[in-house]
């Protein structure tokens, strides 16, 4: 092996997503009543980075954007088993896209240097766009992996070997490093904390803080300034009236079964007559 | 804010990527194509389909489904497998060049790893993963809708100042023509450059499943948690009533089910006429899967599942004996019309 692999992780906080809402009159997203924890999928490309890891000779190197409250979870990552974290918080970065997201990530991944594998979850549960994997391999010129179910490393051609979920089976693609892989939700059982790591974090050492300032980017170019798409408009779908009947069917079982068959049958052959309107 | 690639006054016409394996159109394709022409009408837009490959022939077997003014073809070697590298260099060079004011892309797992490198390539905005589309009345701006927080939250996403406006689409949310339609498209094949040094990643192996298509399933059986005591079951009652099945996050995480079945947020938006929905909670990631069904059928033991907020007609049983009942009488009865 030429050198140590290095792999850098990314993690995104997000607010639980049954817990965050819209302020009716504001029409403004209301989060803060929500509890928050690293986005799910992070956790498997956290899993698939400290597997590698367990593997071959790597470093696993954490990066994540937002308040600074963040640092605590990237603690939870230390005490997993990664070796060093790195947070960007800055005012100027927030109400990005994914345009305004991507980029300051890549700009970090070049600061933090010589990283071969950049990992990401496939999408976040509260944006669910999937596109800043792609953005951060896009800004960095790497080639890139989405939806990875496996992600396999050869050290001695230095490539990954990714299997990855397509739109009506899989494929199996062979990368060559540096590039950016993102993984699908439940591909792994992420791994418990290290209880031993855990009660040394402070000899682990600290999490990185930087601002947009250390990472000289253009003010226009990050958070709400520098994104090209805005929020038109907001509402909460849930909650409300689905435009469903809802129409309760009981008795015995083969009460029960006789009914829906009648009914499924009539609307088979009638067609929509049935059923009201569906939602929009 | 970043330079645009090119100004919005510069920009014109609805493009659409189209997205083809083995000499098919992706069905998304076809419903974004449909969907554009409405869009182009409103706008008197010119719309045209972009097919990148390589020794390519348009695929003729659904060509006639769509309905275009234009159709540029890129042929290159390096476009012979989907690459994510090189479909955007390609991409990229023709829109510079013809400078779309919109393009619109499939959400599928190509559709979406293109779009999102080919956003930041050009410098421009996208609004993923879109359940609507439509023209902004006196602006003329593309407004997408899109979904988070598991879709409970709706957003709708516009992109004043950058070119082209970029959407992807969940497939099946619009619907494909389902006759051919009258369209000729002018044909314009293009040539383009691609270095070596832009496609480093190889395809080295692919597998494609069963085939199954769940999202243009006319009818569905869903299987979730609760469903996992009789599966027997919920085959010969797919079978009877001619239904493809399907299932929630959780069936398929415990194997009983594909990724290809999996229906939701994270799986498939199906549009069928009929869901019967087994022993699935009603967790809103997967509700969103089948808000667009004509009929839905829920059953669960658990009188407060949130599935029956979104269900026409609900059964609070045991799922086993009623679902035993209801096989028995599709039996008797010679299986569904």
């Amino acid at each position: 092996m030429k050198r140590q692999l290095h792999i850098l992780v990314c993690l995104k906080v997000v607010p639980k997503s049954e817990e965050v809402g819209v302020d009716r009159e504001t029409m403004v997203l209301d989060r803060a009543n929500a509890r928050q924890e690293i986005n799910p999928p992070d956790m498997n490309a956290l899993e698939t980075a400290l597997a590698l890891k367990d593997r071959w000779d790597a470093r696993v190197s954490l990066l994540s954007m937002g308040p600074p409250f963040v640092a605590q979870y990237l603690r939870v990552g230390l005490a997993m088993g990664a070796d060093d974290a790195y947070l960007l918080s800055d005012r100027a970065l927030g109400g990005a896209d994914t345009l305004a997201t991507s980029l300051p990530l890549a700009r970090a991944i070049e600061k933090i240097g010589e990283v071969d594998l950049v990992i990401c979850g496939e999408e976040s549960s509260d944006g669910a766009t999937a596109q800043v994997p792609p953005g951060i391999a896009a800004w960095l010129g790497v080639p890139q992996a989405t939806y990875a179910m496996e992600v396999d490393f050869d050290p001695e051609k230095w490539r990954a070997f990714v299997t990855r979920e397509i739109r009506d089976g899989e494929e199996t693609l062979d990368v060559p490093l540096p590039a950016v892989v993102s993984v699908k939700v439940s591909c792994n059982e992420p791994r418990f904390i290290n209880p031993a790591r855990w009660d040394h974090l402070r000899e682990l050492g600290n999490v990185q803080v930087w601002s947009a300032a250390d990472l000289d980017l253009d003010p226009d170019h990050i958070g709400f300034a520098g994104s090209p798409t805005s929020v038109a408009g907001l509402s909460d779908s849930r909650g409300g009236q689905s435009g469903r009947r809802r129409e309760m069917i009981t008795g015995t079982p083969e009460q029960e079964a006789r009914i829906l068959y009648e009914r499924i049958t009539a609307f088979l052959r009638e067609g929509a007559g049935l059923a009201q309107e569906t939602g929009p | 804010m970043i330079d645009p690639a090119y100004p919005a006054s510069e920009a014109s016409g609805i493009w659409v990527f189209l997205e083809h394996d083995n000499g098919q159109l992706a069905p998304v394709s076809l419903e974004l194509a449909a969907k554009a022409r409405e869009l182009s009408r409103q706008s008197g837009a010119r719309l045209t389909g972009l097919l990148l490959g390589s020794g390519m022939v348009v695929p003729r077997q659904n060509a006639e489904r769509l309905d275009l003014d234009e159709l540029l073809v890129v042929s290159n070697p390096f476009l012979d497998e989907f690459t994510a590298e090189g479909y955007s260099y390609a991409a990229a060079e023709v829109i510079r060049d013809r400078k779309p004011d919109i393009l619109l892309l499939g959400a599928t797992a190509y559709g979406r790893d293109l779009a999102g490198r080919l956003a930041v390539m050009l410098r421009t905005g996208l609004t993923a993963d879109c359940t609507a589309l439509e023209l902004e009345p006196g602006t003329g701006l593309l407004l997408g809708e899109v979904s988070g927080f598991g879709g409970g939250i709706l957003a709708t996403i516009k992109c004043e100042v950058h070119r082209p406006q970029m959407a992807t689409v969940r497939p099946g949310v619009f619907a494909a023509p389902e006759q051919p339609v009258a369209g000729n498209p002018e044909v314009v094949p293009l040539n383009v450059d691609i270095p070596m040094s832009s496609c480093p990643v190889r395809v080295v192996g692919r597998k494609i499943g069963s085939g199954v298509d769940i999202s243009r399933a006319e009818r569905l059986v869903v299987a979730g948690r609760g469903a996992a005591n009789d599966l027997p079951s919920i085959q010969s009652l797919a079978r009877l009533l001619n239904a493809e099945i399907g299932a929630t996050r959780v069936a398929v995480d415990e194997g009983w089910a594909t990724r290809e079945q999996q229906v939701g947020q994270t799986g498939i938006i199906t549009r069928p006429k009929l869901a019967v929905v087994f022993g699935a909670s009603g967790a809103s990631q997967f509700t969103v899967g089948i808000e667009q069904a004509g009929l839905v059928v829920a059953l669960n033991q658990d009188p407060e599942a949130p599935i029956f907020e979104q269900a026409d007609l609900c059964v609070v049983d045991d799922l086993v004996p009623v679902l035993r009942a209801l096989v028995a009488e599709f039996e008797s009865n010679g299986g569904g019309a």
